[in-house]
């Protein structure tokens, strides 16, 4: 792009992280919002639904190969378990394309991608990636410019090892004070949903910053960025800090540079919201939509079949760890179905270990392998016709985890564990020990 | 182009264009289930060279390309709406689907015919008379589009380098 005036002079500005890694990727020294950039991909995430079985015979087609497989992952995670004779097909199409493809970096059967991705070591700051699923900003808690795709525009990534972006504008969503106990960062999350709306992010990169940022640990941070694209942004993003460093470190990845990834003070912004940690009470957003977001009181006694802990967005150890807070030496109302998928196997390994898977299986939850199932209305356990849910995932769009005449409520793990326990939604705070 | 048009409001998400229930099948099957839970004759009485209109945020959700592909396999000449979730709208250029972004999107009525001229962005209304002026499609996805899509974009690509080299 032409360096006009204008131009010359924003890129004199003060550029926002976004910026700075799209910049980087686009080997500029500075980019401006709304110049469209070819950037370089540092690393692209598939999934077994939106990847192999989709790419493989384009890639025949053109007569292509992958531009770098090492720069690849595959994750096996929808289709798993394999319940019927398609959904064997496809995993066996990931299995098969791996090797011939030679993609050493895949991961079958160990849980959802976008949580085995940094557990496994692939991001660090500054990262520009994207993956085959809309998910993958949750790469943006490590500091990462990452985006979700879909199958024929990864096949553009995997041929060039390319893609064209329009530089985002920032939209900063800062938060101050503390959070009450029981209160979790989907709360948070489904609050700034309720506020922005499900296109508030236009298509931009939100950025979460502010104290209570500061003070959540990782996988917490994961959570907000797994679900930037329910505001409609394109990427959502944590500055990376010693919490990143620490977390990536203990997954073995070296050379980990936070001050390099940061925004330059002063940076413009197209919007700046601000919010109050401390007022925030537990978040329930009712069907059919996130933004459908209220304090949980208004929902409080609405009768539930079924409570869900699952998903890459609220499956992860920590969330865990808060349903078991909540249940142990509890029970599951008796009409009550309680599901646990964990997100990943590592983490279903540490809850085991350390007592926490138990303490929700005795509460009665039938556990699910580690994968993505009801969430996205995959596999063999979908919701029957009328069902009520609430579920610690993401979306509750209609009819996605099954029948259109089921209704699903998302909350926090702690919320889903509470409302089990009582047959019907609940404030988790009355259940804390 | 012209069609007939089928009316939707603000954000038709993919769940509802592709139900995860039918992913695991080809697009055949799925696309008989596209906005089945929103219309439920939607697929079996949309004709080819029809258009999609939508309001705002128009295929918020998924990465699932199935979303736009289910359109264009029913024959959908062409997306109308106010806005598009920016994930949708790359899938459906990428696929050769036009996706037009038109602030008047909501003044088009279920069943009017349409003459659209996606690269001009400009809608005539033959139903009401009116005509509707869109955002132009940026060029260089207006070149996309004139391809094909990405595929045999790339396939150009391709051929070019090929015979670069050779």
């Amino acid at each position: 792009m032409p360096m006009n005036e204008a131009g010359s002079k924003a890129y004199a500005t003060a550029q926002t992280l976004a910026q700075k890694i799209v910049a980087r990727a686009a080997g500029k020294p500075a980019v401006t919002p709304g110049e469209i950039v070819i950037c370089k991909l540092d690393l692209a995430l598939m999934h077994d639904s939106g990847g192999p079985r989709r790419v493989k015979p384009l890639l025949e087609h053109l007569g292509a190969r992958v531009w770098n497989p090492d720069r690849v992952v595959v994750v096996t995670d929808h289709y798993l378990p394999a319940h019927d004779d398609e959904s064997r097909r496809i995993i066996e199409i990931a299995r098969d394309w791996v090797r011939d493809a030679g993609v050493r970096n895949f991961y079958d059967g160990m849980g959802i991608c976008h949580v085995v991705l940094p557990e496994k070591g692939h991001l660090r700051p500054g990262m520009f990636a994207v993956g085959g699923d809309s998910h993958s900003p949750t790469g943006g808690a490590f500091g990462a410019y990452m985006f979700g795709i879909g199958a024929t525009e990864m096949l553009g990534v995997l041929v060039t090892g390319e893609i064209w972006l329009r530089v985002p504008q920032t939209i900063l969503l800062e938060w101050t004070g503390r959070l009450a106990d029981g209160i979790a960062a989907k709360d948070m999350m489904l609050a700034m949903c309720g506020k922005l709306g499900l296109d508030g992010g236009q298509y931009q990169a939100v950025q979460y910053s502010g104290e209570t940022i500061t003070a959540l640990s990782m996988q917490e941070r994961m959570t907000l960025c797994n679900m930037a694209p329910e505001v409609g942004a394109q990427t959502g993003l944590i500055a990376p800090d010693e919490v990143t460093r620490a977390w990536l470190e203990e997954a073995g990845v070296t050379k980990i540079d936070t001050s390099r990834w940061q925004g330059d003070p002063g940076a413009a912004v197209a919007a700046h919201h601000c919010f109050d940690a401390a007022a925030l009470a537990p978040q329930v957003a009712a069907p059919h939509s996130p933004a459908n977001a209220a304090p949980v009181a208004e929902h409080a006694g609405t009768r539930i079949d079924i409570a869900y802990i699952g998903a890459c967005t609220g499956a992860k150890l920590e969330d865990m760890r808060m349903a078991a807070r909540v249940l142990k030496g509890r029970r599951a109302a008796s009409q009550v179905r309680l599901i646990l998928a964990p997100a990943s196997r590592r983490d279903q390994e540490i809850a085991r270990a350390e007592g926490t898977l138990d303490a929700i299986i005795d509460a009665g939850a039938s556990l699910l392998p580690t994968a993505c199932g009801i969430c996205a209305g995959y596999g063999a356990n979908r919701l029957e016709e009328n069902e009520v849910a609430i579920t610690s995932t993401a979306r509750n769009f209609k009819g996605r985890m099954g029948a259109a005449s089921s209704r699903v409520y998302l909350g926090s793990a702690y919320t889903v564990a509470a409302s089990a326990v009582a047959g019907h939604i609940c404030d988790p705070r009355e259940m804390l020990p | 182009m012209s069609g007939t048009s089928w009316v939707f409001g603000d954000n038709v998400d993919t769940d509802v264009l592709a139900p995860g229930k039918y992913m695991k099948s080809g697009i055949e099957e799925l696309a008989r289930h596209c906005l089945e839970s929103v219309l439920p004759n939607f697929a079996a009485d949309v004709r080819p060279g029809d258009f999609v209109v939508g309001g705002r945020n128009f295929g918020a959700g998924s990465s699932r390309e199935q979303a736009p592909e289910a359109l264009r396999h029913l024959g959908v000449a062409a997306l109308v709406a106010v806005s598009y979730a920016g994930l949708f709208y790359r899938n459906a250029i990428n696929l050769g689907l036009p996706a037009i972004v038109c602030a008047n999107a909501g003044r088009i009525r279920a069943g009017d015919r349409l003459n659209v001229d996606p690269e001009a962005g400009r809608i005539e209304n033959l139903s009401t008379g009116e005509s509707l002026d869109c955002e132009p499609i940026p060029p260089h996805l207006a070149q996309l589009l004139r391809d094909g899509g990405l595929m045999p974009h790339l396939e150009k690509r391709l051929a070019r380098e090929r015979g670069i080299r050779s």
